[in-house]
């Protein structure tokens, strides 16, 4: 194995993995930067590298899922390996959209939930059989509990949530590290229509969080740490009462 | 979900806190996208909002912010040029170029400004006297108007739309990226000296003495210490060393003001007690100091300008010609002791004579002086008008970047080069202080 260590950015132009990648960028890492577009992952090489960090970029529509093995099997070739994914891709779909279309609500199950556990489930295969490796995936407070403004998503959030529970108990025994990241409202061209609260927080923040997460070996993070007692409290709202709400 | 909405509105805001402004923030993360639209309103770039008045506010339109805007393109280490998107911000790029052996050819008096913003202020620093102003050193930069247009501008590309967003306080366009030309250092480390004086007279002879030898130099004046203006003050002097210590030791920790303090507070009685304790403090010494240290005091105390309270301050700086220089400050210095209001932090610093580029561009030959003044309504701006007068009589001229309230008549007097301007600029740009220096 490469004594530097590989970290794969899936979905590495959301604005949460360039501040990961910026703020892991002094330590010794390659960074291999995936998405589908060419012009900014060209950009963010061009970042990555003037402030003194390795990286280089593969350009792929993630939804694609009959590449995922080959992707990583090129990865794997290219570079001998690696240590270390984030997943950061997904959408924020338009729920009403997806209850008028139900082809919608298919493809965003497909992107953020189908296409994220079929391309690391080839990933925990390569990790099985290198003895070691650290998954770190993005999922959502959104898949905590299901609301009507924001199910579908929800519901996919809430799948990759309980995907990895089950994939970190497989791995376990793999030394493998599996993190699901749960962040709140985060200011990213994801959410640049909504109104911005109190609550809201930027990716700067919630990449410390991830990074602090990623080099404690830990299991499941809330970011920032108080949505963790915002979804406490949510969770345990009485179903009766919780659909009378307008939430 | 209902959570606790605090308006974004209020979050894009002037150093001064005065104007206060309502105005739409637009997101844009990406600089090869077009520009943001909003049906039938302006837009106007959005930096670090470090300029104290109405520059970089659009009330009633909308502003672009510029923070997303945070990728460097390339850094050629040989020659020290660096190409970085607008909103960089210079405390990043800082951290990133001193310890390879560079740093910024000239800065203002805070790290905490975009790229973007010193363009379209051609900010200056303490080197005026020796480097010019920023846009001496900003040899291309990308210019995305409102009608989807992307022009280079360098001396020789679209020398019209260089001259004028240099300095064109984001009138022009929005300023996507920026190559600068760096300075070398061999040390993160300045080799400084502070020499009390005790009249304005001496200030002119040791800034006098100091020009040829001191790369950096600025005084500091007690606007509170002689009523017929003749203040007493210290001048700063500063050399970069030449010892290959890039490594910064912090010390002090970071310290904050976390809310508007009551406007009372900032009273004519505390100001003078601050002025007294700060010349107590400065005594004749030399030491060395770390770049950070040096140029950047103001940053260590975050939001600093809470201090002022919710009605804000004004800070109003000017230069004046060398000929009239001595007799005009002494004037100012008077007047603000007559009319009872001091200023918390008084500089003074000579400018060269290194022309800008930029159009509309402040900096000129003579001496420049900055004061800032709590908000106390008429009272404030009367005085301030009273300024305008003095400035004009002597042929100098006002920084936009610090103003709230100019008149358009005094605008045009202080920058003849304003119509020549006015061509180049963007029709789906406009700020406030523009309609205001615009107004019939
Ligand atoms: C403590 C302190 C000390 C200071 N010391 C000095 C000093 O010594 N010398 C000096 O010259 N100034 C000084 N200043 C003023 C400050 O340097 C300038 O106002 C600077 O331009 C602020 O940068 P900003 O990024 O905050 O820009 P903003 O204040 O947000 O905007 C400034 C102008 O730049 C425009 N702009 C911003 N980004 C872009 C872009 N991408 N494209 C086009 N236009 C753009 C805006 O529209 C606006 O007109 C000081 C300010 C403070 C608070
Ligand atoms: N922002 C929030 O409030 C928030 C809250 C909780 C969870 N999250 C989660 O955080 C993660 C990162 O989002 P973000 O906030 O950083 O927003 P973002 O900047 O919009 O990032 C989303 C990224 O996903 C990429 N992507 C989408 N579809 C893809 C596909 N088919 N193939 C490859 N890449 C694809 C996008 O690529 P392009 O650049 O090409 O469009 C974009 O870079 C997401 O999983 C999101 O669900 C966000």
């Amino acid at each position: 194995m490469a004594t530097k260590k590989t970290l794969l950015i899936l979905g590495a132009t959301s604005a949460i993995a360039q501040q990961v990648a910026r703020q892991v960028v002094s330590r010794d890492y390659r960074i291999i930067l995936v998405g589908r577009d060419r012009q900014k992952l060209v950009d963010l090489c061009a970042d990555l590298q003037v402030r003194g960090g390795t990286a280089d970029y593969r350009v792929h529509d993630l939804l694609e899922m009959t590449a995922h093995e080959q992707i990583i099997k090129n990865v794997v070739n290219e570079y001998g390996g690696f240590d270390i994914v984030l997943l950061a891709y997904g959408t924020l779909p338009d729920q009403e959209q997806c209850e008028a279309d139900r082809n919608e609500a298919v493809k965003q199950l497909n992107i953020n939930f189908i296409s994220a556990q079929n391309i690391l489930s080839v990933i925990a295969e390569r990790f099985i059989e290198q003895g070691q490796g650290q998954i770190i995936a993005i999922s959502s407070v959104a898949g905590d509990r299901g609301r009507k403004s924001n199910y579908i998503y929800g519901a996919a959030k809430g799948a990759l949530s309980i995907y990895l529970q089950g994939l970190r108990n497989r791995l376990s025994a793999h030394n493998v590290q599996v993190l699901t990241v749960k962040p709140g409202f985060v200011d990213t061209p994801m959410t640049k229509d909504f109104k911005k609260g109190i609550l809201w927080s930027t990716p700067e923040r919630v990449a410390k969080d991830i990074v602090r997460a990623m080099d404690k070996r830990r299991d499941v993070i809330y970011t920032p740490w108080f949505w963790k007692y915002i979804m406490l409290i949510i969770k345990f709202i009485p179903e009766t009462i919780f659909k009378k709400l307008n939430l | 979900m209902v959570f606790l909405w605090q308006s974004e509105m209020h979050k894009y805001q002037s150093w001064g806190k005065n104007p206060h402004a309502k105005q739409t923030a637009l997101y844009y993360s990406d600089r090869h996208q077009a520009l943001p639209v909003v049906n039938g309103a302006s837009i106007l770039p959005y930096g670090m909002g470090r300029s104290y008045g109405d520059v970089c506010l659009n009330d009633e339109n909308a502003i672009i912010p510029t923070s997303r805007l945070d990728h460097y393109m390339e850094f050629d280490q040989e020659k020290g040029v660096i190409k970085c998107e607008a909103g960089v911000c210079l405390s990043d790029l800082l951290d990133l170029v001193i310890p390879r052996g560079y740093f910024i050819p000239v800065t203002p008096g805070t790290k905490n400004v975009t790229i973007g913003g010193m363009v379209a202020n051609d900010v200056h620093g303490k080197n005026h006297h020796r480097a010019g102003s920023f846009g001496n050193f900003v040899t291309a930069f990308e210019l995305l108007r409102s009608d989807g247009k992307r022009l280079i501008c360098t001396p020789d590309k679209n020398p019209d739309l260089y001259r004028a967003t240099i300095g064109g306080l984001g009138l022009t366009g929005l300023i996507t990226w920026v190559e600068i030309s760096l300075e070398t250092i061999e040390s993160a480390y300045i080799n400084t000296e502070s020499i009390r004086f005790q009249t304005i007279e001496d200030f002119f002879r040791i800034s006098d003495d100091s020009d040829q030898s001191w790369e950096y130099t600025v005084a500091w004046i007690d606007a509170f210490s002689n009523k017929s203006g003749d203040c007493r003050g210290v001048f700063f002097r500063g050399n970069h060393m030449r010892d290959n210590d890039f490594i910064y030791k912090k010390r002090s920790m970071p310290l904050g003001v976390p809310l508007n303090m009551p406007s009372w507070l900032l009273n004519r009685y505390v100001l003078k007690l601050f002025n007294k304790l700060y010349y107590s403090v400065n005594r004749n010494k030399a030491q060395r100091v770390h770049i950070y240290d040096f140029f950047y005091p103001l940053d260590k105390v975050s939001a600093w300008n809470k201090m002022y309270g919710k009605n804000g301050f004004y800070q109003y700086q000017c230069v004046i010609p060398d000929d009239q220089a001595e007799m005009t400050i002494r004037s100012m210095l008077k007047l603000c002791n007559s009319n009872k209001q001091g200023s918390f932090l008084s500089v003074l610093k000579k400018f060269g004579d290194i022309k800008s580029p930029g159009l509309l561009s402040f900096p000129k030959k003579g001496y420049t002086l900055a004061l800032d003044f709590p908000n106390r309504g008429k009272r404030t701006l009367n005085m301030l008008d009273a300024f305008d007068d003095m400035v004009l009589d002597a042929g100098g001229s006002v920084y936009p970047a610090k103003d709230a309230r100019m008149s358009a008549d005094s605008f045009k007097c202080f920058f003849p080069a304003w119509q020549e301007f006015s061509q180049q600029v963007d029709r789906g740009f406009s700020s406030s202080f523009w309609r205001r220096v615009m107004a019939e």
